[in-house]
């Protein structure tokens, strides 16, 4: 075998690699990304799509959001407009979060219909831009 | 100063139009007036710019609150430092910031190119005044810096509290320098494309340029990992998120230029592979730029959704399908001088080294735009997120880690036994033992010891080059030890500079293994009361709270938590860590609290203390600490990788062996023709 074929297998070894490590990891770690309403049409389609890791983006509801800083936990609820879930947070929340952001929540969604979150991160229009005065 | 400003943007646009058009005119034609021309239109244009950067400063720093832009990111009571930088703190300021400094390059190239290259020069300023040209055009018709609004505010909004820390005045322009001067090579490229000038004199022209824009990236990434550690308060530096995968893709991709040059230059291999790494890098780069504008992509740091976006796509798809439409018209002229005549030899090693670079970014790229293809592909979008990218690059990381030592020591063109043992023979007895001491000492973590071993490995390689050099040199020229290491570094500047980038990037990887060890706990306190957490080295850590204290310091209300830290009973001192409501020139807030978070940084181990939140009235606080191991050696290896770029792209120095020997090649390849 002449060393041009050699590394052909070789690069095929690690493009093969490359793509294995890709798509096994998807199947482990990837996670939907919907909207509450995509997450009510897909609840209603699969009544078992409880307990599966995922994102939801949406907007606080005004108005919503108790929050107990000794006890770390966090309440509020998100809607797209069409949709809305509340949500159960423990921990500590970004400084941007407050009533009026968009949020995206990582968690499940339980059977009694609550998000429990794992994660809220806020996302002010833009980490460089003003928040517009409402 | 805004009618200036706009007229000197109209300027500049006209300018960056003709000389786009000359430039590759007079370059096809062989006309030395267009191309004269083009080269004045560069200069012209970037003179415009520049007076264009003055009156969007002066309308900052005079308070023009009826112009949009000063009145949406200062205010009267942000202070000096940051109104400065709040020219490229907006969007269209920083659109600004981008075509003003390309020009400046621009300019650089067409002055320093030494006349050796001239042949290239028209098609360079052609690039660079379309580019800019596109940027300006972005700006004229979607955002402009110096539009006004219908009334005069009595204040403006002021800066994003997040901005207003000295890695963020830094942070953007090391890396949009980067992003920016990436251009030059993507022009020299497209020029040597163009006039068929496809030896190596290209390569030769753009080296520097290429390193300048590794240099400028590599260390707007380190700042960039500092500030998000500093300022955002989660607690690491590094998060996958879209805006950072942007700034990392054109990273490695001119990583594996930097390495795969060195083939073309020595064996006349690889041209294909090196002219599409230049033009893909800068294609990512203009992605990168496009990705932190448009919001295609969610991201918690993305710039709200624009009409700019659009604009960038087009340009993006535009200039993407011209400039490998050029290539593919080409692919016949760019055969390969030499074939790989061994498996055991550096240009294969360099050849893994390009593939794993290459994958890496390939799998960064996918990651970053997994929504919108699962989107796109299944109707339903799929994020991936850290897990992920840890999951596939770190073992392809290792990968690279290893060929970082066995690259440089392996022989050219097929390397012997003799030569394998002894170069190897050594640093891969540190590697094992490293891993051995490792183990011993009780460490269970496959990736981590994998990553100090390999790393102890390479830095074994570096230190044996360093000392063989050392002594050959001190031999042949008699010689002390420090002063033949000086004059080795000195006289090889390229060779040494990379081995120290090299020692830069184990430093790096050691201290990112430090991640895996990190521990966190949350606690509500009483002033009087302690938390305790247990570091990777088994120290006990217990914090006590002190108590809060609240006042006034430049434009901001800050509430500060003082805590006593011991460790293992031996008190270490205080800590402090804020919360901070900026407010208005009438002292009203603006924007949401921030964070300063409290950091103790050793060479083991980083305490970083987070205050959450102050039970309203009371002194009772919620604190989140954090134990990150070995993150001091992040910011040190940075600067090391910093100090060995600067090395190789220090002017003159090379061997004078070194200079004809690569004469001598060039000369080989006019034969040829």
């Amino acid at each position: 075998m002449n060393a041009g074929a050699k590394f052909a297998v070789g690069a095929v070894l690690i493009v093969g690699s490359v793509g294995y490590l890709m798509a096994s990891g998807i199947k482990e770690t990837g996670q939907y990304f919907l909207t509450p309403s995509e997450l009510s049409r897909k609840v209603a389609v699969d009544p078992t799509f409880y307990n599966v890791g995922m994102k939801v983006g949406a907007h606080v509801v005004r108005g919503t959001v108790t929050k107990d800083v000794a006890r770390q936990t966090l309440q509020f609820q998100i809607s797209d407009g069409s949709s809305s879930y509340p949500v159960t947070f423990h921990g500590l929340p970004p400084d941007t979060f407050n009533d009026s952001v968009e949020v995206v929540v990582e968690g499940r969604l339980h059977p009694d219909g609550v998000i429990y979150a794992t994660n809220v991160l806020a996302k002010c229009g833009s980490r460089y831009e003003a928040v517009p005065k409402a | 100063m805004t009618i200036l400003g706009t007229l000197a943007l109209w300027v500049a646009l006209l300018l960056g139009v003709w000389g786009a058009f000359a430039g590759f005119w007079g370059g096809l034609a062989g006309r030395p007036d267009l191309a004269r021309s083009a080269r004045n239109a560069v200069f012209a244009m970037c003179g415009a710019l520049v007076l264009a950067v003055v009156a969007l400063e002066w309308a900052l720093f005079h308070h023009d609150f009826n112009v949009e832009y000063v009145a949406a990111y200062t205010s009267r009571n942000l202070p000096i430092f940051y109104t400065w930088s709040a020219l490229y703190a907006g969007q269209k300021g920083s659109l600004l910031f981008w075509a003003t400094v390309l020009s400046l390059f621009g300019s650089l190239a067409q002055v320093v190119t030494s006349r050796h290259h001239r042949v290239y020069l028209p098609y360079v300023a052609g690039v660079v005044c379309a580019v800019t040209a596109f940027f300006v055009t972005v700006m004229v018709f979607a955002a402009n810096p110096f539009a006004r609004l219908p009334y005069t505010p009595l204040d403006g909004s002021g800066l994003n509290p997040q901005l207003q820390n000295p890695g963020m005045v830094f942070h953007p322009p090391m890396l949009y320098l980067g992003y920016i001067s990436m251009t030059i090579p993507f022009a020299f490229a497209i020029a040597a494309l163009a006039s068929k000038q496809l030896d190596s004199g290209w390569l030769v022209a753009i080296r520097k340029w290429t390193l300048v824009s590794w240099l400028f990236l590599s260390v707007g990434l380190v700042l960039g990992m500092w500030w998000a550690y500093v300022e955002l308060g989660w607690g690491g530096y590094w998060a996958w998120d879209p805006v950072e995968n942007a700034a990392l893709l054109p990273w490695l991709t001119m990583t594996a230029f930097l390495h795969s040059v060195m083939i073309q230059e020595k064996r006349g291999m690889l041209k294909k592979w090196n002219l599409a790494l230049v033009i893909g890098s800068w294609l990512l780069s203009i992605m990168g730029t496009f990705i932190t504008r448009s919001g295609v992509i969610s991201s918690v740091h993305s710039f709200t959704e624009s009409p700019v976006g659009y604009y960038f796509a087009f340009f993006l798809l535009f200039a993407a399908s011209a400039s490998f439409l050029l290539y593919a018209r080409r692919l016949p002229l760019l055969t390969a001088e030499a074939r790989l005549e061994s498996m055991v030899s550096r240009e294969a090693s360099f050849l893994f080294n390009n593939l794993l670079l290459v994958g890496v970014a390939f799998a960064v790229l996918w990651g970053t735009l997994y929504p919108i293809i699962s989107e796109a592909v299944q109707g339903v979008k799929v994020t991936v997120n850290a897990p992920w990218f840890n999951e596939v690059n770190i073992p392809l990381g290792l990968a690279l880690l290893a060929l970082t030592g066995i690259g440089p020591l392996i022989a050219w063109r097929r390397a012997s036994i003799p030569n394998l043992e002894r170069q190897f023979a050594v640093p891969l007895t540190a590697g094992a033992f490293t891993g051995l001491v490792l183990l011993l000492a009780g460490m269970r973590d496959l990736y981590p010891i994998l990553a100090i071993g390999i790393g102890g490995f390479v830095l074994a390689t570096v230190i044996q080059e360093f000392v063989r050099g050392t002594r050959a040199r001190g031999r042949q020229y008699h010689e002390p030890p420090p002063l033949a290491l000086a004059q080795l570094v000195a006289r090889n500047r390229r060779r040494y500079g990379g081995y120290i980038v090299h020692t830069g990037i184990v430093v790096l990887f050691i201290a990112f293994t430090g991640m895996a060890f990190k521990r966190e706990t949350e606690a509500t306190l009483r002033p009087g009361e302690s938390a305790t957490i247990r570091s990777p080295y088994g120290w006990t850590y217990r914090f006590t709270h002190l108590g809060i204290s609240q006042y006034d310091q430049l434009n901001r209300q800050v509430t500060a938590a003082t805590l006593d830290i011991r460790r293992d009973g031996k008190r270490l001192g205080l800590l402090t860590t804020e919360k901070r409501q900026h407010v208005d020139g009438l002292g009203r807030p603006t924007f949401q609290p921030s964070t300063a978070v409290g950091i103790r940084s050793d060479p083991l181990e980083d305490v970083y203390v987070v205050l959450a939140g102050v039970v309203n009235g009371s002194e009772q606080a919620v604190f989140r600490f954090t134990i990150n191991p070995l993150v001091w050696w992040v910011w040190y290896g940075g600067m090391i990788v910093a100090l060995g770029g600067l090395i190789v792209m220090w002017p003159g120095g090379g061997s004078p062996a070194v200079k004809r020997t690569e004469a001598g090649y060039a000369v080989r390849l006019v034969g040829e023709r």
